[in-house]
């Protein structure tokens, strides 16, 4: 963008358009003709999978704002409603809440990128304070988001992280009032984040623009830190770093497609499927992976208003670099030391993420001091010196010089940012250390890339939920009509009536303005047993028996070090249904010696404590079974699990069906590309 | 963008009674959308928080000053960690007074922080005695 282009078009319409607003000419020259350096590695992708997932995420947003209700009582529903009833409206959150891990991924890996090469130095320093402003709108965007689906950890994060502002003297409570806009977080809060979620990635839009915009004055860095000379140094945008970047994203994509068909609550947490609490705090409190090193930093330091302080800080001391890196030499590959204190400083980021996820107990505290330590010193003492003393290895004379030399390393760092990826995020579930035995894993139908729910199994279960848990426990998220759905029990829409109609549906009011009890139509939800949750308590000695269409994604169990990264690969995620199996089964009439069990509670193996309120519910016999089925609790806890896994993800056959063609057809495209981008380059280089 | 009318008037006084709280009880309820704790607090309690010399206090204050006088047993606070936000466990703890699950602080039966990250102690509510057995908080 430096002055009129000579751009002409050869359409005389085009050429209409050209003269009055001379937009062609703006996209040819910056993403036509644009010189991009000749030796750029795919650590250079990354930006265009950045706009790639924010074209994404404001895509799958819109269209997830078009169902999603903004109101405390109604948005937990309002999400659920848009997984199992929106036409491929799982498919949507799925790309939308995977997308923000997606789009974080990115980040961090375009962040390290500028890090590593010193694209932050003169004359860069604009575009990367800009870079710097991004991510703070992308982190406080990802917040917000995370607390609209109004679960206990969108809740209860919502709660810790704007009590952090009242750390702040005269301002902090006037802050967190604002941002409350109540005396607690509730739905005035609700509703203005929605309205801020809305809002902010089109601000971020606007600032990548400026950031597109300070990146083409300036020009791209490249992996040598050597600015371009000649004409030999550079290619022109498109094709080449067009269909390079289009392979960047292809293989991104095939990524994000593993954890939207069949990973989606890997990198979430369990506890945000029960419904938001303000009278009950979970166990623990985690952010989202990709804000855990700095609740790390935060936690380290046990003073409040400190602790705030330098978590800002660390966020805030990026914009300083290029003043604390005063290095002539740009690229980390010709600065030996800066080299290996960088790899340093990436594993103390990402294990400042792993204690991020840890209780705040003995080592970790001390670790968490050491690492933010750490952090810092890279920032405010390490690089200033290493600007002083190092002796840089001689620059090549050009790009096209160092074209000449190469030398690839890049398929070992992708696999170490793999298993260190997998390693923060992982450990983002390995915070469920309560009390009680591990499950044992058991052998699922739907486990796997190609799971299915086994249809005899989802009968029985439901036939043992009707007579058996249905006597304290909901299914208000599953209608009558959800039996005859593709993917589930498999029942004919005239058995689906005949079952609702066994059911007295309280309606009304009539035209005498009176409330009446009909017979149920396949339409409606299955009743509740207890007419609110106080009846629920006063019935169960005090605790109220759970809804039961997500608990199979509701609960689950620590799997630790290294198993999170196995899981990973073998798509292990029957956490819930595993612990649920357990637990029915997992009752004992004589509890342990040590184990103090009070009055009116029971003991079970498996229940967090081990003193649960709900008495043993299966025996033996207790439900007949049609099809020749064993009568046995075993039997019972395993059908009425694979039931409650399919209540609580009805389109799990689809997901996965969907998910095998589009691996299928993104594997076949990222060859298209890369033999493209072969074919394409074979000139140039 | 402060507190609409709605919020501001649902945030009212509220009248709670004590009478069904036995000694050594507690409950639980919400004014504000915030949870508050009243507790019966057995002489015990109150003699162990009378104990404690003042200036060994994180945030120093006398349990006379916590409550109000000639209703020592009642114990009105809000169950808000003063850390970072966590509802405290009440009965729980080196002090039978609240334990907070998030991050270890402790608070004894005075709802004072003795131990753990949290700096302040549990907030006590604007209320007043209507009657001996009936309190109107806010």
């Amino acid at each position: 963008m430096s002055g009129p282009s000579d751009f002409k078009p050869s359409n005389p319409a085009l050429q209409w358009i050209e003269r009055r607003l001379p937009i062609l000419g703006l996209m040819h020259s910056s993403f036509v003709a644009y010189p991009t350096p000749r030796n750029l590695n795919y650590w250079w992708t990354f930006g265009a999978i950045l706009s790639f997932m924010l074209a994404m995420q404001i895509a799958t947003g819109v269209v997830l704002a078009m169902h999603y209700t903004p109101n405390a009582d109604l948005a937990f529903r309002s999400v659920e409603l848009i997984v199992r009833d929106v036409n491929y409206g799982w498919l949507l959150r799925n790309m939308h809440a995977v997308g923000a891990s997606m789009f974080f991924f990115a980040v961090y890996v375009h962040m390290f990128r500028g890090l590593y090469y010193g694209s932050y130095k003169e004359p860069r320093e604009v575009l990367w304070i800009l870079g710097v402003i991004i991510y703070l709108l992308m982190m406080a965007t990802g917040f917000m988001g995370y607390v609209l689906p109004w679960g206990q950890m969108s809740f209860w994060g919502a709660t810790v992280i704007t009590n952090l502002f009242s750390a702040f003297p005269v301002v902090g409570d006037y802050i967190v009032t604002l941002l409350w806009g109540g005396y607690s977080v509730g739905n005035p809060t609700l509703n203005r984040f929605f309205s801020l979620h809305y809002l902010l990635p089109f601000v971020i839009a606007g600032v990548v623009v400026l950031h597109v915009w300070a990146l083409h004055v300036a020009g791209q860095n490249n992996p040598a830190g050597v600015e371009p000379k000649t004409e030999k140094d550079t290619v022109p945008f498109t094709p080449h770093a067009t269909i390079k970047d289009m392979f960047g994203v292809s293989v991104f994509l095939l990524l994000y497609s593993w954890f939207i068909f069949y990973m989606p609550n890997y990198l979430g947490d369990a506890d945000n499927y029960i419904p938001a609490n303000p009278a009950q705090t979970p166990a623990h409190i985690v952010p989202e992976w990709y804000y855990l090193p700095f609740y790390a930093m935060l936690r380290s330091i046990p003073n409040k208003l400190a602790g705030v302080v330098v978590m800002f800080s660390s966020i805030l001391i990026l914009v300083f670099l290029p003043w604390l890196d005063t290095a002539k030499t740009r690229s980390s590959k010709y600065r030996p030391l800066a080299k290996q204190f960088f790899w340093i400083f990436v594993i103390v980021c990402i294990l400042l993420g792993y204690l991020g996820a840890q209780p705040p107990e003995g080592i970790y505290v001390i670790a968490g001091r050491v690492l933010t330590a750490c952090y810092f010193a890279y920032f405010l003492v390490l690089l200033p010196l290493l600007s002083r003393i190092e002796k840089p290895r001689p620059l090549p004379n050009s790009i096209a010089d160092d074209v000449l030399a190469k030398s690839g390393k890049v398929a070992a760092t992708v696999a170490a940012f793999i298993v260190a990826g997998g390693l923060v995020i992982g450990s983002a579930q390995s915070v469920r250390a309560e009390e009680a035995d591990t499950p044992p894993a058991n052998r699922w139908s739907f486990a796997g890339p190609f799971g299915k729910y086994d249809r005899g199994a989802l009968q029985r279960g439901l036939k043992v939920y009707k007579e058996v848990c249905s006597n304290c426990h909901a299914l208000s998220y599953i209608a009558f009509r959800n039996l005859a759905d593709p993917g589930g029990p498999g029942y004919s829409t005239a058995q689906v009536a005949a079952l609702a109609s066994e059911y007295k549906i309280k309606d009304g009011p009539n035209d005498q303005g009176e409330m009446f009890e009909r017979p149920g139509r396949p339409a409606d939800y299955f009743p509740s047993p207890f007419p609110n949750e106080q009846a629920a308590r006063v019935a169960n000695g005090g605790a109220a028996p759970p809804d039961l269409s997500l608990i199979t994604k509701a609960r689950s169990y620590e799997r630790g070090f290294p198993w999170f990264i196995f899981d990973f690969f073998t798509q292990y995620q029957e956490q819930g249904p595993d612990y649920v199996a357990a637990l029915l089964q997992g009752f004992e009439d004589k509890p342990p010696a040590d184990v103090k069990i009070p009055d009116g509670s029971y003991f079970n193996k498996y229940f967090p404590g081990h003193a649960i309120k709900m008495p043993k519910p299966l025996s033996d016999g207790q439900v007949t079974y049609d099809d020749g089925a064993p009568a046995t609790v075993a039997q019972y806890a395993k059908d009425v699990t694979a039931f409650l896994m399919w209540t609580a993800e009805p389109h799990m056959e689809a997901r996965k069906q969907l998910g095998f063609q589009v691996f299928v057809f993104l594997i076949i495209f990222a060859g298209l590309m890369y033999f493209t981008k072969k074919k394409v380059w074979a000139d140039a280089h | 963008m402060n507190p609409d009318a709605s919020t501001i008037a649902a945030g009212a006084p509220i009248d709670v009674d004590l009478a069904p709280i036995a000694d050594g009880q507690d409950i639980k309820v919400f004014w504000r959308g915030k949870p508050i704790y009243i507790m019966h607090r057995t002489k015990k309690q109150i003699e162990e928080a009378r104990a404690v010399p003042t200036d060994t206090l994180k945030d120093p204050a006398t349990d006379q000053s916590r409550v109000k006088e000639g209703h020592d047993q009642w114990l009105v606070v809000i169950g808000i960690c003063t850390h970072l936000g966590c509802i405290p466990i009440a009965h729980e703890g080196l002090y039978d007074g609240f334990f907070c699950p998030c991050h270890g602080s402790q608070y004894d039966t005075s709802g004072r922080i003795r131990q753990g990250p949290a700096p302040a102690n549990l907030p006590v509510p604007p209320y007043q005695f209507v009657t001996d057995t009936k309190i109107q908080i806010g």
